[in-house]
């Protein structure tokens, strides 16, 4: 069927939880109305991108952006644009304080500033099709290693690209893939870690549901270089919609003999499962990801020897994070050389980031290594939502930490982040304004920790439970003298005395908010004051009679009935009833609620 | 489903070719098919369902449509504009299905401009 249009809709989790499923039900039935179906394909797709904006729906060939669907603007969609050609102005992206709206995606600054590699086939193909995927050079580089490349070779490839792991630890992939192929013993194991956990990061589980061939290809690669005969792809639970398409697309690669027995018809087998995950943070770090899959409480446990030598069930084994093993296709295919050439001295390509928090546009970036944080949040991202500062930016999860804005013009690889006291991580990048209390933020990532932590190392289990309580005490309003300095000492000891990354990184965000951000803490102590004005124990609202109106809106929104006054007369509020919600200054029209 | 062949990837990333160059906004020929209130009145639907039909009859995987809006001369609708590369536009005027099988065969497959049908070539000057 020649179809003049694809209608291209995001089917994302994001994009699904915010009604894409009902837009596409719209989109199918007035098409029908309009007895378009002959002209009008629908293309159910994987993230986009810009994941804030959801649903999102890209009408090609001409490139038009949509954003903020609902089934209630189908109808006029439809016949505007498909019927009678008309792009509809009201449903485009509008820049941050601008008022035009850009039509064409390829010139929204959000995509224009982004460089796709892992992401390459994001919105352009049906996860559900591998013959999609086919088309866009998809098991090309594949078909290359077997028939043209020793293992020896595509290692030697790899090496030279200087692809470092994305899963956080940065460890160069190519010698990890020698380390395994070296070991003798067999069976080898290939295992695909998609046991995203970091809170706020959604990198790994948009390529598995935008892309999975490119995952299976790099890991069938993979498994040629270092011998490896069984695969395993470690997906969270929480991940439903990534597994079934995984799932089918394993599936679909083995009927076509891409896995399994006699890879095109060259006498090289290896077999493919996809693994759910046990729930657990903690099941990320890979020897608990192996001690899941053998059916063993997910506990990490001394290393050496690393999984090269002695992995699952004693085998050697190989583990690479889902943005990895999607890198490697097109590395064997353009050659390393090409990739080494994107990024800087130490760090090479490209990385996702899902960035999150109190940015305009968050959504999912791919950004060649080296770009500043400055052109990540204000090009990329579109700045700070409502005019605010920013105050800083985390980056690596729970166990990274965060960059404050003075540092905003530091290039982002693995190196210069792990100078200022962060890491890369995984890719999660979470924007903070000045309104963001830093040892509240410190406090929510070790409340994430605390509660993770597998309980086997006593450093971490009880280590991080302390230092949780001492920020839980400093935002209530009873930190002490000395909490700082004993803080500062609990720290290295937990690093110290953890078997895994997750008790070794786990203070990194105290850390950093006790380098960049002391003043913050020594406030909450000996002022008894939050100056972000968001622990509750320590600040106070207020009504400024000089700016109200006695417009009475928040009285109207107080759910405690906290605010009275007479008519025509500036408002008060009660400090005995008032709970802090913070609705009074969110209604106030003529910022009078002052937070102290 | 048989088991491939490295050298059959080739054949089936042809099948669905016209699909990903539609989909990359990229084509030879770009034909542009004017649905205005006007042009839909005229039988611009008929027009737009024989363009497709001609693609999907001779082939064409280079070649991309999209409806438009009014082109301003509405009593000579149906109208469509065919876009060559590095070739000013040209815009055909009172069409049939007929007349646009004659257009594919001899201006967008041939490269030879059918002056009869044709209203002009070029595009109003903008500003």
């Amino acid at each position: 069927m020649a179809y003049r249009t694809n209608a291209m809709i995001c089917t994302c989790t994001n994009c699904v939880s915010n009604g894409a499923l009902r837009v596409k039900e719209a989109l199918e039935a007035e098409i029908g109305k309009q007895h378009l179906e002959d002209d009008v394909q629908i293309v159910p797709t994987g993230a986009s991108g810009l994941c804030v904006k959801g649903p999102i729906l890209i009408v090609q060939p001409e490139g038009i952006f949509y954003q903020l669907l609902t089934e209630k603007d189908v109808p006029h969609l439809v016949e505007e644009h498909f019927l009678k050609g008309r792009p509809v102005k009201s449903l485009m992206y509008v820049h941050p304080g601008e008022e035009t709206p850009i039509p064409n995606i390829r010139d929204i600054p959000f995509f224009k500033n982004q460089r796709l590699i892992a992401l390459r086939n994001r919105g352009l193909i049906d996860p559900d099709a591998i013959d999609e995927y086919i088309a866009r050079d998809g098991y090309q580089a594949l078909a290359k290693a077997l028939t043209s490349m020793t293992p020896e070779e595509v290692i030697a490839e790899i090496k030279a690209s200087g692809l470092r792991g994305r899963g956080g630890g940065g460890f160069p992939t190519g010698r990890k893939w020698e380390l395994c192929r070296t070991s003798s013993e067999t069976p080898k194991y290939i295992i695909c870690n998609a046991d995203e956990g970091d809170p706020g990061a959604f990198m790994d589980r948009s390529v598995l549901e935008a892309d999975p061939h490119s995952v299976i290809e790099g890991m069938c690669i993979g498994a040629y270089a270092m011998g490896g005969s069984q695969g395993y792809i470690y997906a969270r639970v929480e991940y439903p919609l990534a597994i079934k398409r995984m799932k089918t697309a394993v599936e679909q690669a083995r009927e076509y003999g891409l896995v399994g027995k006699d890879i095109f018809g060259t006498g090289f087998d290896f077999d493919l499962k996809v693994f759910q995950g046990a729930g657990a943070f903690v099941c990320g770090e890979e020897t608990s990801l192996i001690a899941s899959i053998e059916g063993r409480p997910p506990e990490p446990r001394m290393r050496p020897p690393y999984p090269a030598e002695s992995g699952l069930w004693g085998k050697p084994t190989n583990i690479n994070n889902v943005e990895t093993w999607a890198n490697v296709p097109v590395i064997i295919n353009w050659g390393a050389k090409w990739f080494s050439d994107i990024g800087t001295d130490t760090s090479k390509g490209t990385k996702v980031f899902s960035l999150a928090g109190n940015v305009n546009n968050a959504g999912l970036v791919e950004v060649p290594m080296g770009i500043t944080l400055r052109e990540i949040v204000y090009d990329i991202g579109g700045g700070i939502p409502n005019g605010k500062n920013l105050k800083a930016v985390q980056t690596g999860g729970p166990s990274g930490g965060f960059v404050p804005s003075d540092l905003l013009d530091l290039a982002v690889d693995y190196d210069r982040l792990q100078e200022a006291g962060a890491i890369m991580g995984s890719g999660g990048m979470i924007v903070v304004d000045e309104e963001t209390c830093m040892v509240d933020m410190a406090k929510y990532f070790l409340k994430f920790t605390t509660s993770e932590s597998c309980g086997r190392c006593n450093a971490c289990r009880e280590g991080l439970q302390a230092m949780y309580q001492i920020l839980t005490d400093i935002c209530a309003g009873n930190g002490r003298e000395g909490d700082i300095e004993l803080l500062e000492e609990l720290a290295p000891a937990v690093k110290d005395a953890s078997l895994c990354a997750l008790g070794r990184t786990a203070p990194n965000p105290v850390l950093t908010t006790l380098r960049y951000f002391k003043d913050e803490y020594e406030a909450h102590i000996n002022e008894r004051r939050c100056p972000a004005g968001v622990c509750k124990a320590l600040i106070e609202y207020s009504i400024d009679p000089d700016k109200c109106k006695a417009c009475m809106l928040c009285v109207k929104n107080c759910p405690q009935g906290a605010i009275s006054g007479e008519e025509k007369q500036p408002q008060k509020i009660d400090q005995d009833a008032c709970i802090k919600c913070g609705i009074c200054r969110d209604v106030c029209k003529f910022g009078a609620v002052k937070v102290q | 489903m048989t088991k491939l062949k490295p050298e059959d990837l080739s054949g089936i990333a042809e099948k669905v070719k016209r699909t990903m160059l539609l989909r990359e906004g990229k084509g030879r020929v770009r034909v542009l098919v004017h649905m205005g209130t006007c042009g839909i009145a005229a039988g611009a639907r008929a027009v737009m369902k024989a363009v497709l039909d001609e693609i999907e009859a001779k082939d064409l995987r280079d070649v991309l449509v999209t409806a438009s809006s009014c082109a301003g001369l509405c009593s000579r609708e149906p109208m469509m504009t065919v876009q060559v590369p590095d070739q000013p536009p040209v815009k055909y005027v009172d069409l049939s299905p007929e007349k646009v099988e004659e257009i594919f065969t001899q201006h967008i497959v041939g490269g030879k401009v059918i002056d009869e049908y044709a209203l002009a070539q070029g595009s109003e000057r903008m500003l």
